[in-house]
């Protein structure tokens, strides 16, 4: 396949993702606002007044990018994982598998889709949150490259559970029980410097802590952890799931017998 | 000679022990209608998946017009349009979508596809249907669907799993027209079919495939002149009560007015029809009792096609 059939195949496969979640867009892009404005409301305007500052800023500035990164976390992980999923449930992933496509172009096309919605999701809850919040950016520059990451990492986790995934359960499974409890200890609503040192040396070993912390300072220009050990630990993480999606595209029993 | 698909000594083995291919040595020619055939759990499927990258081989080498698999697959996919015996489209797609996005995945670009998809759509009469979602339509028309899919991108070799499972005799009829058209075009066509009758209609040359081994690979008309005796069922107008004693070694009688004739190889239908005609026996009409490829089959393998292993 010559570069530009190869560049076909991507918008292809980018152009039929966006037409996808856009479709169901009810599905797909109102719920994060919806639960997002829930957030800002119960966890921002009402306890946020009574919790006060947190690491010297109003507790509704504190919240917001955390809440951010969360929207966009989950955004790209459920478009790649319901979707690669989907397809191949419903065995439409074979019409690109039996294409010269190569599986590069595939999983490249994929990560786009999810970082599409993911960066969609992050936009429209950012909206949301100008109604509670003046938001002031600190770095415009580590704001994109962490949400755009940050975006990619989660699309290739979606990657491989769907890979992986035998059931709709075994795609609902990781959501529940690996993203939230990190999200949710991540750092989005507090500080860590809150907990005593053994938790915030336990909470240093979640990897979305940095994503949140990074991404907060782009906004704050605070930042509980070093902002150049989490590019790297972001980099590094993107580089392993990579990896591990291109050989599961090709050598997978799940897709391939 | 050029081939459209060689393999050599092509072995599969699945993670459970299961030996699906032994040593495969297939060849197929260029623009050649070829039959593969066995019975169910032969091994064709998995030639088929291996061809599309779906089954990944054990051993062996498989070369599609020259080019080896394990040294170029994406180019030999290029040249390979596989129909599969099951649905494999996103139910929630229309036929537009999915016969466009299939040219996308081989690198057509849009205005090409669009053109092609119109084409492929009207010629296979689905045009009407193009917008309605893939999951609406009837059965015939996902298969007729699949078949515009796979030949999008204009294959050199199009592989058939069982195309007409389910499609009734009228479209059955009007795919094997169509299938005719393009394999005088040029295209090389192997097809899979448990209608054997089907196989016999349309295909040239005829490969059997029985425990992942081939037991016969040759021309349709040579493999039918192994055929030693046809068994012919007659409708009769008059009504018999018994046949005439010399014929208990050709001639059998189902019913008063239904007669069952052996005729052997090397002997001519017209013989029966003297025999007939002196015994003042008018025939209605006349057909074959089985078909004839199936008689070799259930010889060759011991059951026929559509037999659970």
């Amino acid at each position: 396949m010559n570069p530009f059939a190869m560049l076909i195949a991507f918008t292809t496969i980018l152009i039929k993702e966006v037409t996808r979640f856009t479709r169901i867009w009810q599905q797909t892009l109102v719920p994060p606002a919806i639960s997002t404005l829930l957030y800002f409301v119960i966890f921002g305007s009402l306890i946020g007044d009574r919790i006060g500052q947190m690491d010297g800023f109003d507790y509704m500035d504190f919240l917001v990018p955390g809440l951010i990164l969360m929207s966009v976390i989950n955004a790209s992980y459920q478009n790649v994982v319901s979707s690669f999923f989907g397809a191949k449930w419903g065995k439409s992933i074979e019409e690109l598998l039996v294409s010269p496509t190569p599986n590069l172009i595939i999983l490249l096309a994929y990560i786009s889709g999810g970082v599409t919605r993911g960066i969609l999701v992050g936009l429209i809850v950012t909206g949301i949150s100008l109604v509670f919040t003046d938001l002031n950016v600190f770095s415009l520059w580590v704001l994109g490259s962490v949400v755009i990451l940050t975006a990619v990492l989660f699309s290739l986790g979606g990657f491989v559970n769907a890979i992986f995934a035998k059931t709709f359960d075994d795609v609902a499974i990781v959501p529940t029980f690996v993203l939230l409890p990190l999200t949710y200890l991540g750092g989005v609503f507090y500080s860590i410097h809150l907990l005593s040192d053994f938790w915030q040396n336990v909470s240093k070993a979640n990897p979305i802590l940095y994503m949140v912390n990074t991404f907060r300072y782009g906004f704050l220009g605070i930042s509980d952890v070093s902002i150049g050990f989490s590019y790297l630990m972001i980099c590094g993480f993107i580089a392993v799931f990579f990896v591990i999606s291109l050989y599961l595209l090709s050598h997978s029993r799940g897709l391939r017998a | 000679m050029s081939y459209a698909l060689k393999t050599t000594g092509l072995a599969k083995t699945y993670h459970n022990g299961v030996n699906a291919l032994k040593g495969l040595d297939l060849s197929v020619q260029e623009g050649d209608f070829y039959a593969l055939l066995g019975p169910n759990g032969a091994g064709k499927s998995t030639v088929i998946g291996i061809l599309s990258s779906l089954v990944l081989k054990s051993s062996g080498r498989v070369e599609v017009f020259g080019v080896d698999i394990d040294n170029d697959f994406p180019k030999a996919k290029s040249f390979l349009g596989v129909v599969p015996q099951e649905f494999n489209f996103n139910i929630f797609e229309t036929p537009l979508q999915i016969i466009r996005n299939q040219a996308g995945y081989y690198g057509i670009d849009r205005r090409t596809a669009s053109e092609r998809t119109e084409k492929y759509l009207r010629l296979l009469q689905i045009w009407d249907k193009r917008n309605d979602r893939a999951g609406h339509l009837s059965g015939g028309m996902k298969r007729r669907l699949m078949i515009a899919r796979a030949l999008v991108h204009e294959p050199r070799l199009l592989i058939l799993d069982e195309p007409t499972a389910g499609v009734d005799i009228e479209i059955r009829r009007s795919m094997w027209e169509f299938l005719r058209n393009i394999n005088s075009a040029g295209t090389t066509i192997i097809l899979t079919t448990h209608y054997l009758e089907e196989a016999e209609n349309l295909c040239r040359h005829i490969g059997i495939i029985n425990h992942g081994e081939l037991v016969e690979n040759t021309s349709m008309r040579a493999l039918l002149r192994q055929l030693n005796l046809e068994t012919y069922v007659l409708d009769i107008e008059n009504t018999l009560d018994t046949l005439p004693t010399e014929w208990a070694d050709f001639a059998r009688l189902v019913d008063a007015s239904t007669l069952e004739v052996d005729v052997r190889s090397g002997q001519h239908l017209n013989d029966i029809y003297d025999a007939l005609s002196k015994a003042s026996i008018r025939v209605r009409s006349m057909r074959n009792k089985a078909n004839r490829l199936e008689q070799l089959f259930v010889g060759m393998v011991g059951k026929a096609p559509g037999d659970k292993p």
